[in-house]
């Protein structure tokens, strides 16, 4: 894609998401024990389940693209 | 970097508040696009580098970034608010106001951009038609992005000024300098990196408000049935096509005519295909089947957006408890205006944690517009005025470090509209016109300059002139005397947008016509001289031993069906 020795733009795309899914995962597994208040369909915890599939894709792509990997 | 986070709880009154892990994650996404820019700074020495970034842009990256420079924040939030006021017509400007013009930019247009080996679209023209169809349309071009650059500035603090309770010159300062920083310090190469990035955030950010409206709403029908019931029969909400047989049929005001010819045509084929704010980041992919590509993933993408963007505004159409009005009387009345609906509907379902990923979309899709502005404008100063007026023979050291302080210049430029605007706000009621009068016009010129070999310099030239005066004085006849509204958009019923539909076919033929006339009476260039740049003398290599899943034609054939279904589904 870039110049050879350039990390790829995926890296900082699945380390950002990463940070992100582990904010927002361990903040909704905090909150797991009531409906998020003030928020309509609350119940469904969506900010835990959100957080956890940032965790994920932001997992893979900063596995797959870590800088250095052939 | 210390962000000033005091001043972000200085706010009296605001739509949405945010919690400590929301101004976290805000945070990050900041140092996140700054460390990019630092990161790349090493690798835009040349000026191949820094305008181009290269030329080694994978399809993905040049087709992910492409559609991330058009998606700005207040394209985001604008265009909910159509959908809200205007319902699902207003899919058609991601509809048949992209689709097509983006494929033809792919398969038609894009190799003679991409073997004529040009820095930008008034580069094209200098080769095509000569300097003074350069030097017209660098100049409009230029002026009109910083002007629009401004604008959008200043529209985007003052939403986040209504939805957070932002100080405006904080949003203004700290965003318009941010992106100051990256893309001076990385140029386009740290511009695409970020878009890309931006992208991801603006999907992940936004897509909950659809998943979750359709939850609540009962899925399509159920949302259907809502707005049935909350607006009476207006069928015009939930269709693309059944209600534009006539102007009073529908919320918009509009023919089916003005659609399919005004925006179908020649506004997006006018936006898509010679707007150099979108066609730098194709002019940047690695080869020409790179370039090729780029615009047709772009448009793959393109044609989910309003899952993201227009679904949204109806499901506050349907769902929301209160009604949402213009601006003046929303600022009269102290009620919502259509323009909050997005971030009404982001505080609906999103909690801490998630309303800050949300936010950090709508900021991310500022930061990507702006960017593509700056770089863009970066790009035709230096080299399409610059170069070509001021100093010819510089070394190329001098003209990125040209293109570096232009970059920041271009930001402080920026903010000084921002500013102007706050002063004079009906500066913003017509921007979006001074905008049509030089797209419409300018594709007539390329178009005419790409596919016919007989349009000669003269031609190009009094086309392009002669058809941006015709938008020019088309718009001043109707703000003169109302009346004229019957003949420049064919209707007294119609409306603004409709408008701007009619004046760019208008202008648009006038620059087609006086192009053809002129060419047939002025001598035209050896065809020697037209090698990679008109259709008929330039050899396009050849696809034939690519894998049939691996030719551009084949996934724009894939797309073109996809979206003749959504034609006929939403009809």
């Amino acid at each position: 894609m870039e110049h050879d020795k350039t990390i790829s733009v995926w890296f900082f795309i699945g380390a950002l998401l990463l940070v992100y899914g582990v904010l927002i995962l361990a903040y909704g597994a905090m909150h797991m024990g009531a409906p998020t208040p003030g928020v309509v369909l609350g119940e469904l915890h969506v900010d835990t389940w959100w957080g956890a599939l940032l965790l994920v894709i932001g997992g893979f792509y900063t596995f797959a693209f870590r800088p250095g990997k052939g | 970097m210390a962000l000033p986070f005091s001043l972000l709880a200085a706010a009296p009154s605001r739509l949405i508040s945010l919690a400590g892990i929301d101004i976290a994650i805000i945070a990050i996404y900041f140092l996140a696009v700054l460390a990019i820019g630092f990161y790349l700074k090493g690798q835009s020495g040349t000026g191949e580098d820094f305008f181009l970034a290269g030329r080694e842009m994978t399809a993905w990256i040049a087709g992910l970034s492409f559609l991330s420079a058009n998606l700005g924040s207040l394209e985001l939030m604008g265009w909910a608010a159509s959908a809200y006021q205007y319902g699902i017509l207003a899919t058609h400007w991601y509809w048949i106001g992209a689709i097509p013009a983006m494929l033809f930019l792919g398969l038609v247009m894009m190799p003679f951009y991409y073997i004529s080996k040009t820095h930008s679209v008034p580069g094209y023209l200098k080769l095509r038609f000569g300097e003074d169809s350069r030097l017209l349309s660098a100049v409009s071009f230029g002026f009109m992005t910083v002007l629009m650059s401004g604008i959008n500035m200043y529209s985007m603090a003052l939403v986040m000024k209504v939805v957070l309770g932002w100080d405006i010159n904080f949003s203004i300062w700290v965003s318009s300098l941010t992106v100051a920083v990256y893309v001076a310090l990385g140029g386009l190469r740290s511009a695409i990196f970020n878009e890309v990035l931006q992208f991801v955030l603006i999907w992940l950010g936004a897509l909950l408000i659809p998943i979750l409206g359709l939850v609540e709403a009962g899925g399509w029908s159920g949302l259907q049935a809502r707005i049935a019931q909350n607006l009476g029969s207006m069928g015009g909400y939930t269709h693309l096509w059944g209600t534009l047989g006539n102007f009073k049929d529908n919320p918009m005001g509009i023919h089916w005519t003005g659609i399919v010819l005004g925006l179908g045509w020649v506004i997006s084929f006018g936006y898509w295909t010679t707007d150099f704010l979108v066609v730098q980041r194709v002019l940047a992919a690695k080869d020409l089947r790179a370039a090729k590509m780029a615009p047709i993933i772009g448009s793959a993408f393109k044609m989910a957006v309003p899952f993201i963007v227009i679904l949204p505004g109806l499901l506050g159409l349907a769902l929301l408890p209160m009604k949402l009005v213009g601006e003046g009387d929303a600022v009269a009345m102290g009620g919502h205006s259509y323009n909050e609906v997005l971030p009404l509907m982001l505080a609906r379902y999103c909690g801490p944690g998630l309303l800050g990923l949300g936010i950090t979309a709508l900021i991310a899709g500022f930061m990507s517009g702006m960017a593509g502005n700056v770089s863009a404008f970066t790009t035709v100063w230096t080299y399409d005025i610059y170069r070509a007026v001021i100093k010819k023979d510089a070394s190329d050291a001098h003209y990125v470090s040209m293109g570096r302080w232009t970059t920041v210049l271009g930001v402080l430029v920026s903010i000084g509209t921002a500013y102007l605007v706050m002063q004079f706000s009906s500066i913003m009621d017509y921007v979006q016109a001074l905008f049509s009068f030089f797209i419409a016009p300018l594709f007539g010129t390329v178009l005419l300059g790409m596919l016919w070999k007989r349009a000669t310099r003269a031609g190009g030239f009094w086309g392009l002139l002669s058809g941006t005066v015709a938008s020019v004085a088309m718009w001043a006849w109707v703000k003169a005397d109302p009346s004229a509204l019957a003949i420049v958009a064919l209707s007294t019923d119609a409306k603004a947008m409709a408008e701007n539909m009619y004046r760019a076919l208008w202008s648009w033929l006038t620059c087609v016509i006086v192009t053809v006339v002129v060419s047939y009476l002025t001598r035209p260039k050896p065809e020697t001289e037209l090698v990679g740049l008109v259709y008929g003398c330039t050899e396009v290599p050849s696809e034939g031993h690519l894998k049939i899943y691996q030719r551009p034609a084949f996934w724009a054939a894939v797309v073109a069906v996809v979206f003749v279904i959504l034609q006929i589904l939403f009809w």
